[in-house]
């Protein structure tokens, strides 16, 4: 129902952009219902794709199935989750962001170090862990809003700001710790990544929640709508008064306060804070990979949760249907990209032509 | 006729269709070595086509094309037409990061490029001319006058013997106008062929021997310059039937006491330095209800004063007043916020968001008083607001929903129009809204932004060089290089006299080549 792209179908088809509101008053019902069909349907155009992953997982492993592993699975996933759910925002208003990766290894780890005693490799401030949170989304919102005001204000290109800014931030991230790994984080830092309800990771629920609540404030929002109208076309959006710096600028900053959020989850769950978070790991590709995967357009305009929270599980699913089936370690990696490509390429067939590059 | 000699690039019969517009028709034209013929007609009478024909760039669809006797070259055999003619577009057809000789010779035919030959021919053909351009200048340090002295070196490096210049002044201070002219003798006496195509009718008696007068795709008038007066060359441009004339008697005559009464917008020696044409110290008042009209040619400043006023692009001077209140420069949000809507010049590029529904796209400016308290939109309600608007249009759609971009350009227009409309702006900026749309779209649109101001009491400030959209207005302005050449007051406007003014001539039967405004 989160349907925000528009439709690559012939004229003639009724409202399918507005999905099930947009309708005639005439034919109400009937176009409410198959406005909702069409809408849903291309939508869930990756669900083909991840019901013959989950066949395939299901040949591959008999362990693949169970509920352990797919918690598992939902475990892994959250954070990615969160900063596609960034990342695609950025996407959609045509801007990028690639320092979304060290935003996610920094904003944790400036944190960390400001909760942890000296002997921990801490500031020695131990400041409270709420507070620490705290600071977390604050760290993430500096970055963002430097980041913003430097392509928007400084009309600077958003590729290479946000590349130097990988790099700084990255360095602060070892460099405040002298490189060292921060362990023994509070519990209350941790539990967003960690914690359980029953069998459920907490993790997979916020990120759950976080994605039906982007997709719904995209969709009914006047500002989501904005978003969409800054991406599609900004001199338009202009001229209707809607105050596109402003949009953008506050794009970025939520991007990296989901990168930051993310960046707490990772740490949750491996507890602990390493110098290799985010930047070190390269996160970037998958992020990239989900969202354009989902659906979101590199150009920007379009774009929506569903298609990007598709693309997320289908990185998840691959990933450890490749641990499972116990390819070689030499291996993975290439095999990780292929998948990838051909999964951004399926995804380009099943979306049709909105999903295209311009020629 | 003066020309001396055989024709050195010779149309005859030339008929060229653009869809459903023929805009060409049995087109004439010669032009002889050492000659300089002027080509002048109105938008829209084809002047860009036959340019195109004779660039080959397009194909006449019948008649034909003979350059020195022989017929020409298939359309897009560039090498060999640039070997007899080369065109200096209106726009710099130069490449900014490349060196003068680079751009000389840009697109040549040899496999190998000879760094040190390029440079030598390059200097050659600037010692030759004597133009004073080093070779290995970058193109993006050179003045626009520069930039087209390049141009006009290349069509000599590789020998053309006809160059078409069009618009060549439309860029250019005065001074440099005076230089140019001075390289156009020099060419016809060296026996080039010129083909000069200019709006300035004082320019086109001042340089050329001929002159051909293009009205809707006919070549109505070919003549030398010396026997032809300015008032039988606009009498030949425009025409006879004042199509605009009989129009307006129709739906203006209105009293303009309460225009007087009440100003509306203010605007008190407005500057502005924009590539779409500056401004210069323009004052002006919209009075509540009234529709007052901005015309110029190209360039002069009537789409600048525009935006400025709705705020689109920013101003270096002056002051914009909405009901009394000061409007900033350059900020949209703001200037709508204050009251003022804009109809943008080109709805592809600032109308709507192609891929967005119509309802989307005509409330995109009333967000704010439809989202309830948490800032949702509900698309219903959205749909709602959207359709009295769209109704009062007549716009067609397959629904609200419905992208824009698959709109006929009609109907495109009419989603852009209802974005301003939804607001109900107490000032309405509209720059050329009926610009290809067809004729019923065209009459629809004129008369709601005059419903708009007789019912309900909005300003609207209709800048358009197109005569015909001026027949809503109560008052029509024309601007000539960025300043207030003079004033029409009262309806309905003599079409000849609009166009005569737009030039920068004053009223008929002074002679030829008359000073603009200064």
């Amino acid at each position: 129902m989160i349907s925000n792209q528009a439709p690559d179908g012939p004229a003639g088809t009724v409202s399918t952009s507005g999905g099930a509101a947009v309708v005639p008053r005439s034919s109400q019902f009937v176009a409410r219902v198959r406005g909702m069909n069409i809408g849903l349907l291309r939508e869930v155009a990756l669900l083909p794709v991840l019901v013959l992953l989950l066949v395939v997982g299901a040949i591959v492993s008999p362990a693949f199935l169970t509920v352990s592993n797919l918690a598992g699975i939902g475990q892994q996933i959250s954070a990615l989750g969160v900063v596609v759910v960034g990342e695609s925002l950025i996407l959609m208003i045509g801007g990028m962001d690639l320092s979304l990766e060290s935003t996610f290894g920094l904003a944790p780890m400036v944190a960390a170090w400001l909760i942890l005693p000296v002997s921990a490799y801490g500031s020695g401030a131990q400041i409270s862990p709420y507070l620490g949170l705290l600071v977390l989304l604050a760290v993430g919102a500096a970055v963002g809003l430097v980041n913003g005001v430097l392509i928007v204000k400084g009309r600077l290109n958003g590729f290479i700001v946000t590349l130097g800014m990988t790099i700084v931030l990255a360095g602060l991230q070892n460099g405040i710790v002298k490189a060292q790994t921060l362990f023994n984080l509070p519990k209350a830092f941790g539990y967003l990544g960690a914690a359980y309800f029953g069998q459920v990771p907490v993790s997979f629920v916020v990120a759950a929640i976080i994605f039906a609540l982007v997709g719904l404030f995209l969709r009914y929002h006047r500002t989501g709508r904005a978003i969409y109208a800054v991406g599609g076309n900004p001199a338009a959006a202009r001229a209707a008064g809607i105050k596109v710096e402003r949009i953008k600028i506050g794009v970025y900053v939520a991007g990296s306060m989901l990168a930051a959020l993310g960046g707490l989850m990772e740490a949750g769950r491996v507890s602990a804070v390493t110098g290799q978070q985010g930047y070190g790991e390269g996160i970037i590709f998958s992020v990239f990979a989900a969202a354009v995967i989902g659906g979101v357009s590199l150009r920007g305009g379009r774009g929506n949760m569903i298609g990007a929270a598709s693309g997320v599980i289908l990185l998840g699913f691959v990933q450890d249907i490749l641990d499972l089936a116990n390819v070689s370690n030499y291996w993975i990696e290439a095999i990780d990209g292929a998948v990838i490509l051909f999964a951004l390429f399926l995804a380009r067939i099943v979306g049709g032509e909105s999903t295209a590059e311009e020629k | 006729m003066t020309s001396p000699g055989p024709a050195l690039v010779d149309m005859t019969g030339v008929n060229k269709r653009f869809g459903s517009t023929l805009a060409l028709r049995g087109v004439d034209l010669s032009i002889s070595a050492g000659q300089c013929l002027g080509l002048v007609g109105r938008n829209g009478a084809g002047k860009s086509t036959v340019v195109s024909i004779l660039s080959g760039l397009e194909s006449p669809d019948s008649g034909t094309v003979r350059l020195a006797g022989e017929l020409a070259p298939r359309v897009g055999d560039v090498n060999r037409w640039r070997k007899w003619i080369a065109t200096v577009f209106q726009h710099s057809m130069v490449v900014p990061e490349l060196s003068v000789a680079e751009n000389v010779f840009l697109g040549g035919t040899d496999r190998f490029v000879s760094w040190r030959e390029m440079r030598a021919r390059t200097r050659e053909v600037m010692r030759d001319w004597g133009y004073d351009i080093r070779a290995d200048a970058l193109c993006r340090d050179l003045t626009v006058e520069q930039l087209q002295i390049v141009e006009i070196a290349r069509a000599l490096a590789r020998g053309a013997r006809c160059v078409l210049l069009d618009e060549p002044t439309a860029a250019l201070e005065r001074e440099a106008v005076r230089r140019l002219f001075g390289r156009v003798r020099q060419l016809t006496s060296s026996g080039v062929a010129v083909l000069y195509i200019s709006h300035h009718l004082e320019e086109v008696f001042e340089i050329c021997d001929d002159v051909s007068v293009l009205r809707d795709g006919e070549m109505v008038l070919t003549a030398a310059a010396a026997h032809l007066r300015k008032e039988d060359l606009i009498a030949a441009m425009v025409g006879s039937a004042p199509v605009a004339a009989s129009v307006a008697s129709g739906t203006t005559a209105r009293s303009d006491a309460n225009a007087a009464a009440e100003p509306v917008l203010i605007v008190e020696h407005l500057s502005a330095s924009s590539a779409r044409g500056r401004l210069d110290g323009v004052s002006l008042q919209v009075g509540r209800g009234e529709v007052v009209g901005v015309t110029g040619l190209l360039g002069a400043g009537v789409v600048t004063l525009g935006r400025a006023i709705a705020g689109a692009e920013g101003h270096d001077g002056g002051q914009i007043r909405l009901h009394g209140q000061a409007i900033p420069a350059g900020r949209r949000a703001a200037a709508q916020r204050a009251g003022i809507g804009y109809i943008p010049e080109d709805r592809r590029t600032e109308g709507f968001v192609a891929h967005l529904g119509v309802a989307e796209n005509a409330t995109m400016a009333i967000t704010d008083r439809l989202a309830d308290r948490l800032g949702l939109l509900r698309p219903g309600r959205r749909a709602a607001a959207a359709a009295p608007v769209t109704a009062a249009l007549s716009l067609v759609s397959s629904g609200p929903g419905q992208p824009v971009e698959e709109l006929s350009g009609g109907n495109q227009q009419k989603v852009t129009v209802a974005r301003t409309l939804a607001h109900n702006p107490g000032l309405i900026v509209a720059i050329t809204p009926t610009r290809g749309v067809d004729v019923a779209s065209k009459a629809l649109l004129l008369d709601t932004l005059a419903g708009v101001a007789r019912h309900d009491g909005a300003g609207v400030l209709l800048c358009s060089d197109e005569l015909s959209d001026l027949v809503i207005c109560d008052r029509v302005i024309v601007l000539v290089r960025g300043e207030i050449f003079t004033e029409f007051t009262e309806p309905p406007f003599d079409r000849d006299q609009l166009i005569v003014a737009t030039e920068g001539l004053t009223s008929t039967g002074q002679g030829t080549a008359e000073e603009a405004a200064k």
